[in-house]
């Protein structure tokens, strides 16, 4: 099977990546979210200290 | 209390102490990286690569390789959100709260992935993107229910009473669940019925049924990395004022 046999998923590729495409980004934004968040709290809770 | 030994009873309440939750999850995150990646990884190659082209549904059926795990964690993470909601109504305890309304923006995600996915798949096999039949329609009850418990506590500032609302509204969800369960058995529906359940005999062949099985272990993993990081970011927002944040901000500072 060449590579582009394998993007093409027998004519279903455009749902097939969609899918897993979207998937990807979903979950990824759940774990890049609270990362953020947390080095927000501490940016925010240092300054609040200095002041 | 003396039945169950020393041992568990100490881990049991250290792990429902904040500080030592924070703590000990710090020290597991990496190793259940490893484990995620392993399992997608695997079962990513069994399933996109290794196992065969559906007879009927040619390479499409390869989307259930993330719809039917994400469909599954839908129904898991709201059962986990019910339960730690129930306990932290009935023993009042803080990291119950905490696991419970940090499952929330999960569930919804993979209740989103389930949906999304099925109408990917639906459009080639069964020519639409949607039908109002009983399956469809209960799981995106699910995600509204969801959505509810999200809105909810963001809409009440004393998040005691925020997370007891939330609780509430997620027990009485669990109707819910074994209507999406039983929901392809009870009704006539485009959505075939349950093809890894039947304990039995599994109408589903070997060569896809491990990298489905892999696939779903790892979300399960994917889930608990997931919730560590939300339970986190909310244990230090709601315990900003204890000892042991102080503590650690002193420390970051120097």
């Amino acid at each position: 099977m060449s590579f582009s046999e394998f993007l093409a998923m027998g004519g279903y590729g455009f749902y097939v990546w969609t899918s897993y495409g979207l998937t990807l980004v979903v979950l990824l934004l759940n774990i890049i979210i609270p990362v953020v968040q947390r080095k927000q709290f501490f940016r925010q809770s240092l300054k609040q200290k200095r002041k | 209390m003396f039945l169950i030994p020393d041992i568990i009873v100490r881990f049991y309440h250290r792990m429902a102490s904040p500080p030592h939750y924070y703590a000990f999850t710090q020290k597991i995150i990496p190793w259940l990286v490893v484990i995620f990646v392993l399992l997608t990884a695997a079962g990513l190659y069994g399933g996109l690569y290794l196992a065969p082209a559906d007879y009927q549904q040619g390479d499409s059926y390869r989307i259930i390789y993330i719809h039917v795990p994400s469909a599954w964690m839908s129904l898991f993470i709201y059962m986990v959100m019910a339960i730690t909601g129930a306990i932290s109504l009935v023993w009042r305890i803080k990291l119950a709260e905490v696991i419970s309304i940090s499952s929330a923006p999960i569930g919804a995600s993979f209740t989103f992935i389930a949906l999304v996915t099925g109408s990917l798949w639906g459009k080639p096999m069964w020519g639409t993107w949607w039908v109002w039949d009983a399956r469809l329609t209960s799981e995106l009850i699910l995600l509204f229910l969801y959505l509810g418990v999200i809105g909810l506590y963001g809409a009440i500032d004393d998040k005691k009473i925020a997370s007891k609302s939330v609780a509430i509204l997620a027990i009485v969800g669990v109707v819910n669940i074994p209507i999406i369960h039983y929901s392809v058995e009870w009704w006539n529906t485009l959505h075939q019925g349950p093809t890894v359940t039947k304990m039995d005999k599994p109408s589903i062949h070997v060569s896809m049924l491990i990298p489905l099985l892999l696939m779903a272990l790892s979300f399960k993993f994917y889930y608990l990395i997931a919730l560590i990081q939300r339970s986190r970011v909310e244990l230090l927002n709601r315990e900003r004022n204890s000892q042991w944040v102080k503590t650690m901000l002193s420390e970051q500072q120097q």
